[in-house]
């Protein structure tokens, strides 16, 4: 590990300006230390944000929920406003990382934290992401694991996060401060796909602070979950994903939001799903017919041809799961 | 089983007394030891290990001086930004019952309790740890008397080689406080960040529905 010097501030407004001279944010911290012990982070100033004012879930007027980035991953898990608005929430979290990760790591480190591709992970290895224009070891390496939806010639690897693909789904919105003041990022538009510049992950202005991730309003009532397909059953990470919300009124789908998981380099938003859903009545022909169009626009690599129906199945799945039998 | 592993790269921290008199850190590594109030602890360990550009390096990193508390027991000591809680616990305060098994987070070895909550020590900067209280396996029992989940693993035979067991008791110490004991299959998925290399997992599981009253 590279030697680095430590702050720690108690205001936004210093962190700001630690930020501003370059220094490097850190929450939880359950990413970065262990990317700058493999070497592949190495920060010359670490800006420990831990203790601002950031660690507050909250309903918002219009029936939405707003969680401080700082909240952990436990505390976002286990919250009764969070389990009782967005199971789909919830669930993603409590089927990520461990009890003692969720104990440390945060909301706006979740959303970025940085891939777990082999290769990425392997200073010896040709990686785009860490090493621009080293090449990409894993598009004609071992990458069984990679994605099949979003890639690049420069990188294949998928973004690692549950949580994040319950806030694709949802549409949440990210909130962020600068030097220029706040703004607010779409799920959609935080999170890059690779093109040519895999080493830049998210939509962020240097020096900008995560605050909070809000979700929006959705029609109630609405049945929402999360399911989670891996190589163990617990502390592994997505082969494939799904998370699902539907609104049901009436006996007809009024709302649908559904987005996958380990699959894409970034979550993956499955609108063809959700427009093949609106205005049905649910069935499992239905359920089936609608996910079959999950895996729309895949392009398998040598060792991952298995996720294209593991991800319609996955969303079938949970589509019944959420939606009912009929 | 893993070896006791040598301590790698550079975490060198020296602890000092509290008060004016206090050696500076050039000092220390001078004398090599020094008996606080509170501490006793080696000086720089690895460096000697290092090739001489790191060990350079090392000699002139940031370093930060902290207080926490360790099973009840306040220590202030001067860390090398780079030293992970667990490098702290076990090569700096001499608590080697916290295991180092990945050093990554994906093995649950090192686990400690942190304010009451379990989390991985070898991802937690020692520098973070100013004003924590911290709970090893060395400060569970009272006395002679073992804690409960401690004397169920003996009951239940919940280990073998007994490498990651510290991590295990304390990782379920907290899972039973946490009341995700309501099940075998609930056990297993909250206890699901503590690898068992020898598989033991039946038995852990029992040993905490054991201590969790429910056996």
């Amino acid at each position: 590990m590279h030697p680095f010097t430590y702050t720690r501030v108690s205001s936004t407004r210093d962190a700001l300006a630690a930020g501003r001279r370059g220094g490097r944010y850190i929450a939880g911290g359950t990413t970065l230390v262990d990317l700058m012990r493999e070497g592949v982070e190495h920060p010359a100033t670490i800006v420990d944000i831990s203790g601002l004012p950031l660690d507050e879930v909250r309903a918002t007027e219009r029936g939405g929920l707003r969680i401080g980035a700082l909240v952990s991953m436990a505390q976002a898990a286990a919250h009764p406003k969070v389990r009782a608005l967005f199971p789909v929430i919830s669930q993603a979290l409590e089927l990520s990382a461990s009890a003692q990760l969720r104990n440390m790591a945060t909301i706006g480190g979740n959303i970025m934290q940085r891939t777990r591709c082999t290769y990425f992970r392997d200073v010896t290895a040709a990686c785009n992401k860490r090493d621009p224009g080293s090449g990409c070891a894993a598009r004609d390496g071992f990458n069984r694991t990679h994605a099949i939806l979003g890639a690049s010639t420069a990188c294949v690897a998928t973004h690692p996060s549950d949580v994040s693909v319950a806030f694709a789904a949802l549409q949440a919105q990210v909130h962020l401060l600068g030097p220029d003041g706040e703004r607010r990022l779409s799920f959609a538009d935080f999170l890059l796909r690779p093109g040519t510049t895999p080493q830049r992950e998210q939509a962020l202005h240097p020096g900008e602070l995560i605050t909070a991730v809000e979700i929006p309003a959705l029609p109630r009532p609405l049945a929402s979950g999360y399911l989670k397909v891996r190589d163990r059953q617990s502390y592994e990470f997505a082969l494939t994903s799904a998370a699902v919300a539907l609104h049901v009124r009436g006996g007809i789908i009024r709302e649908a939001k559904v987005a996958a998981g380990g699959v894409g380099t970034v979550p993956w938003k499955l609108p063809a799903v959700e427009d093949h859903l609106i205005g049905e009545r649910p069935s499992d022909a239905l359920w089936k017919a609608a996910a079959k169009k999950a895996a729309d626009g895949a392009r398998p690599l040598a060792h991952n041809r298995f996720k294209v129906e593991l991800l319609q199945r996955t969303v079938e799945r949970q589509l019944r799961t959420v939606g009912g039998h009929a | 089983m893993p070896t006791e592993p040598v301590p790698q790269g550079p975490t060198p921290a020296t602890a000092a007394p509290e008060g004016p008199t206090a050696p500076t850190r050039r000092t220390f590594i001078a004398t090599g030891t020094a008996v606080g109030t509170t501490v006793v602890a080696g000086g720089v360990l690895g460096t000697g290990l290092l090739p001489g550009s790191e060990a350079a390096a090392a000699a002139s990193a940031p370093s930060s001086r902290l207080s926490l508390t360790v099973n009840g027991t306040r220590h202030t000591v001067t860390v090398d930004n780079r030293t992970s809680l667990l490098d702290l616990l076990r090569e700096h305060l001499g608590l080697t019952g916290s295991k180092k098994g990945c050093d990554a987070g994906a093995c649950g070895a090192c686990t400690v309790l942190v304010d009451g909550r379990r989390q991985n020590a070898c991802l937690t900067l020692a520098v973070r740890m100013e004003g924590a209280e911290v709970t090893t396996i060395e400060g569970l029992a009272d006395g002679d008397q073992l804690h409960a989940l401690q004397q169920a693993f003996i009951d239940q035979d919940a280990f073998q080689c007994g490498y990651c067991t510290p991590g295990q008791i304390l990782s379920g110490v907290a899972c039973i406080q946490e009341g995700h004991t309501r099940s075998p299959e609930e056990i297993a998925e909250w206890m699901s960040g503590n690898i068992c290399r020898c598989g033991c997992y039946p038995k852990i599981v029992s040993a905490v529905q054991q201590a969790a009253g429910k056996k």
